[in-house]
């Protein structure tokens, strides 16, 4: 570092665990966003496949069936082979990892003993559960 | 505009389009959910509401594909990062709930004033980084100060005006939730100007942030019926595509002009909305 800069005005203890931890969330972060790009792929490829020659129709909105709106939903679709239900698995999926990634952090922090990053941590994770399983998706 | 066209072309024209937005917008950092919205809605005449659910899909998708690519660069701040959610995640969570309650043609109206903010913003100039603020007392409690690799070294930054980032931040994760956008620009807004966090921190770490966010209210928007998936799968790998070919070539492309095309695209795109929401057209 030049003398001229200003000098640093704490140390940073944590920096390179943090540094550490964030490279493998990372990695975790792109293995699940291309796992589900593949699943939308494939159930893209079978909905196609069977509607694809059919007229597209979004001007109305009318909501998905329930089948496309919950977990157990998209799991039975699925398991009925259905290309919009595996879609739909792909995207749950999805809306998953950074959900997964806010739990290796409760991990990672708690490695560190850092008990208040522990607990904000656990705030974001309470609120995305909330909202994936607490708003009807759940079901 | 009256084309009949089949689910194939569409899916293939939608992928297309997706594909150019999720180039664009990562080139530019602009993001390119601002843009999917409003161009599903008024040129391929997509309910606004499966626009937004199939939009904050590929959000997450761009958000969590690019977090390799940035955290390798060392610029992120997981600690920031996590705080600002706790503000983002509760945001969202009222914004998606919001948007199940209040008319198209508000979100229309909303979604235009904020493209127009984004263009205005992406023109402005930022005012040059103050190399050394004095630690504020808070930020340095919440353990929220760093630092990042620079040009002849570490340099240190310190946090300033928590509480203002913290609250402009719910604002930011409200407007994603009701909006199904990353809302780029209200993050820069918290993070550059009232945190005073360095720009090359902010943008990394916002990127971090944008997928959390919008998973707050991915939830809601599925269980409400709005994620279509034969609208999402192209829009979703559409942007993923683009956008992870964006930040392969980010810091070699001269992006100057391309970030005005881009802004003078999404100021139309701005006034289109604002148009049609006003006069309730969406």
């Amino acid at each position: 570092m030049p003398a001229a800069q200003a000098p640093a005005p704490q140390p940073q203890p944590h920096k390179w665990d943090d540094h550490r931890m964030e490279v493998i969330l990372g990695n975790l972060l792109r293995a699940g966003v291309m796992f589900s790009a593949a699943v939308v792929l494939c159930g893209g490829c079978i909905y196609l496949t069977r509607h694809g020659h059919e007229l597209p129709d979004y001007r109305v909105f009318r909501g998905e069936p329930s089948e496309y709106r919950t977990v157990s939903g998209v799991i039975r679709s699925v398991l009925n082979g259905r290309g919009r239900g595996i879609i739909q698995f792909g995207l749950l999926f999805l809306i998953a990892t950074p959900i997964a990634r806010v739990a290796f952090s409760v991990v990672g922090f708690a490695l560190e003993r850092d008990r208040m990053y522990v607990v904000f941590t656990l705030i974001v994770l309470a609120i995305l559960l909330y909202s994936l399983l607490g708003s009807g998706a759940g079901g | 505009m009256e084309i009949e066209m089949t689910i194939l072309a569409f899916t293939a024209i939608i992928a297309i389009v997706s594909f150019v937005a999720g180039l664009l917008g990562s080139l530019t950092g602009l993001g390119g959910g601002v843009v999917l919205v409003p161009l599903l809605t008024l040129l391929f005449h997509v309910d606004i509401r499966y626009a937004i659910g199939a939009s904050l899909v590929s959000v997450i998708a761009t958000s969590s594909g690019a977090a390799a690519a940035y955290v390798r660069e060392g610029f992120s701040n997981i600690r920031i990062g996590m705080f600002l959610e706790i503000a983002t995640t509760l945001g969202a969570l009222c914004g998606a709930f919001l948007a199940t309650r209040i008319p198209t043609s508000a979100l229309g109206t909303i979604f235009g004033a904020v493209l127009l903010y984004s263009a205005y913003l992406s023109r402005k100039t930022r005012p040059p980084a103050q190399r050394s603020l004095p630690p504020d007392p808070l930020a340095t409690r919440l353990r929220l100060n760093g630092s990042f690799p620079d040009l002849g070294g570490e340099r240190s930054y310190n946090v300033q005006h928590v509480p203002t980032g913290f609250s402009l931040m719910f604002g930011a994760g409200a407007l994603s939730g009701l909006l199904g956008i990353g809302s780029g620009a209200v993050k820069v807004l918290a993070m550059d100007q009232a945190m005073r966090i360095p720009f090359k921190v902010s943008t990394t770490t916002s990127n971090f942030m944008i997928g959390v966010t919008a998973a707050a209210s991915a939830g809601i928007y599925l269980s409400r019926g709005y994620v279509d998936p034969g609208l999402a799968m192209p829009v979703m790998l559409g942007v993923l595509a683009g956008s992870l070919l964006g930040t392969r070539i980010l810091f070699k492309a001269e992006t100057k002009s391309l970030r005005l095309v881009f802004s003078v695209v999404i100021l139309v795109l701005g006034l289109q909305m604002l148009y049609k929401g006003l006069w309730g057209k969406i």
